[in-house]
């Protein structure tokens, strides 16, 4: 099994609904069992080593914005551009994310407020093929920026993903320039655009919305980078640093403002858009 | 001395029959010179036979051709008068990318490329076409120059990829070329990009949000590569040239996307065959181009840039 099954596996498992009490799971960081329902409880955050396990656009959005938000619709987009099939057809890979996930693609925008300050919040989810970036999720991108333009609010993004969706092919390349736009469109308006990394972060995503952030956030233990790490072992041939490409790497090498706890998010970023939003509280 | 590909064989063993002739011929006084004639006809009608309908992979192979015309080619066959910039003023020069002023037919412009280098000691010194956060971060400087100075940016795309390494992660390779991305969309002057050989994803973009995109005949651009889309999606590492089908990287099916606006044709057997001519068909296609948009104002040309790419893939 692939360490991308294996992810998707324990995160298909973490990230059911009604979690019998009963049910426990080793955590990634420490190796500590607990039960999954503590570890819901508590944001899913390991409470023995501080593990940030991932979490999908549902609990984000209950997490980080007040209550009474409204989740826009996602953008329709060209299906299956390319009619692309691997060893699969890319469209039974979407009928099957689709059937696991409770939106239609990676990247879902809701509109609300964070301790009352007024954002347009979009959550890019792992469990949806990974995160990857096509053009479902450079129009959502682009939709969420545009609502925040017109809302007159911050656009605040948290990313997680393994890069481009590459049964998209070209296509899902030409999101990075098209996403990058919409960043500068935002800041066209004075608007701040804040930027929100977790695991895990890489390819076209970071290299090119994901790092355009007024100011960029990273959870704790966050993956963030540009290669993957296989191939820059393969490249390099020797042991790859301690810590590389974590988030407290991110931040020792001036890619990141700040790493910040899970449950500190919120605060953070409404103290954040205090300082940065031009009209007052909504 | 051209090196032949695998799928070019057949022209390969016609080619070498043809100088075991000329060789016969020399020291004899046989008239051989029809036979000659027959066969370098044949040779060349097979030679723009298989060009006419090569596969996405035999392309591929095509645009990473060794002899293939790079960018310190171009520079000298299409362009005059270089003046090489170099350094990102941050932490270093790159020779992975390569700028500097220059003179295309009478028009002053600013060219950046990546150029992979032609033999071992000068592919080590390109780092094989793969640019470092400094490489990208010299562009973005050259870029911001070009548009202060009023001169029309040209990008020769042709990498594998951005370097992935150690030391490039910690300069901020990502956060590298997501910046040098928005850099060509905020050119308040012309730009026009041209995929020459590889346009290996998300190193190539980083110089090719332009206004005009071209392409190569034979030249592949994609997200990533037919062995990297072989090895994720198929879990082998034999399907590169079904993930090149599968993945739509030639000119002739990206000019179909609306990803680039025209091909750049090639003569018969490839670029690597013909630089020279080559290089003249660019330089006569860019300043097309160029001209194209030299009535824009700036906010004009961002404008285009900006609807360019949100119109990509549109429904
Ligand atoms: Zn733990």
């Amino acid at each position: 099994m692939s360490w991308l099954s294996k992810v998707r596996n324990s995160i298909s498992s973490l990230a059911k609904r009604d979690t019998p009490d009963t049910l426990w799971m080793k955590c990634p960081g420490c190796s500590e069992m607990l039960f999954v329902s503590d570890f819901e409880a508590n944001l899913s955050v390991c409470p023995n080593c501080q593990h940030h396990g991932r979490i999908g656009a549902k609990a984000r959005f209950d997490l980080l914005l007040d209550p009474g938000y409204t989740v826009l619709a996602t953008p329709k987009v060209p299906e299956n551009p390319l009619n692309f099939r691997d060893t699969k057809k890319y469209t039974d890979r979407l009928k099957a994310a689709r059937a696991a996930n409770p939106y239609p693609d990676a990247l879902t925008n809701a509109f609300g407020t964070i301790n009352s300050h007024k954002a347009v919040l979009g959550v890019q989810d792992f469990t949806f093929m990974g995160g990857s970036m096509g053009m479902a999720v450079g129009a959502a991108f682009v939709c969420g920026a545009e609502k925040a333009i017109a809302e007159n609010c911050a656009y605040v993004i948290v990313t997680a993903a393994g890069g481009a969706r590459m049964q998209e092919g070209i296509l899902s390349l030409m999101q990075m320039p098209k996403t990058t736009v919409a960043t500068r469109r935002l800041a066209a308006a004075g608007l701040p655009y804040i930027v929100v990394l977790t695991d895990p972060t890489t390819g076209g995503v970071t290299a090119s919305y994901a790092m355009l952030g007024d100011v960029q956030i990273a959870e704790p233990g966050a993956l963030i980078g540009f290669a993957g790490q296989r191939v820059i072992q393969d490249t390099i041939r020797e042991k790859l640093p301690d810590g590389f490409q974590r988030a407290e790497y991110l931040h020792a090498h001036g890619m990141v403002d700040m790493v910040v706890h899970r449950k500190d998010l919120k605060g953070t970023l409404a103290t954040l858009l205090g300082y940065l939003e031009r009209k007052e509280v909504a | 001395m051209i090196s032949f590909l695998d799928f070019e064989k057949p022209i390969a063993e016609l080619e070498s029959r043809i100088a075991e002739l000329r060789t016969t011929a020399d020291g004899s006084d046989l008239d051989i010179g029809g036979e000659i004639g027959r066969l370098e006809k044949k040779s060349a009608q097979m030679l723009a036979a298989t060009y006419a309908k090569l596969t996405p992979w035999q392309k591929t192979q095509v645009a990473r051709h060794p002899q293939r015309p790079h960018l310190v080619d171009y520079i000298r066959l299409a362009f005059t008068d270089f003046v090489p910039l170099a350094g990102d003023r941050t932490f270093g020069e790159d020779a992975a990318i390569i700028g500097g002023l220059a003179m295309l037919d009478g028009r002053k412009v600013m060219v950046i490329g990546h150029e992979k280098g032609h033999d071992t000691p000068s592919r080590i010194k390109h780092n094989f076409g793969s640019a470092k956060p400094e490489g990208y971060r010299k562009a973005i400087r050259l870029m911001g120059m070009a548009s202060k100075f009023g001169l029309p940016v040209v990008s020769l795309v042709d990498t594998a990829g951005a370097f992935p390494g150690v030391e490039a992660e910690e300069r901020g390779q990502a956060e590298a070329i997501a910046r040098s991305t928005e850099a060509c969309l905020a050119l308040g002057v012309p730009m026009v990009a041209v995929i020459v050989g590889e346009g290996g994803s998300g190193g190539a973009i980083a110089i090719a949000a332009a206004n005009t995109v071209l392409m190569l005949e034979h030249a592949v651009y994609s997200v990533i590569s037919p062995e990297g889309a072989s090895s994720i999606l198929w879990r082998t590492a034999d399907k590169a040239a079904d993930a090149a089908t599968a993945m739509k990287v030639t000119a002739q099916d990206l000019l179909g996307l609306k990803v680039i606006d025209a091909i750049v044709p090639e003569p018969s057997g490839g670029a690597h065959r013909d630089p020279a001519a080559t290089a003249r068909t660019l330089a006569e296609a860019v300043a097309r181009e160029l001209d194209a948009l030299s009535g824009c104002s700036p906010s004009e040309l961002v404008r285009q840039r900006e609807e360019r790419f949100l119109a990509i893939g549109s429904l």
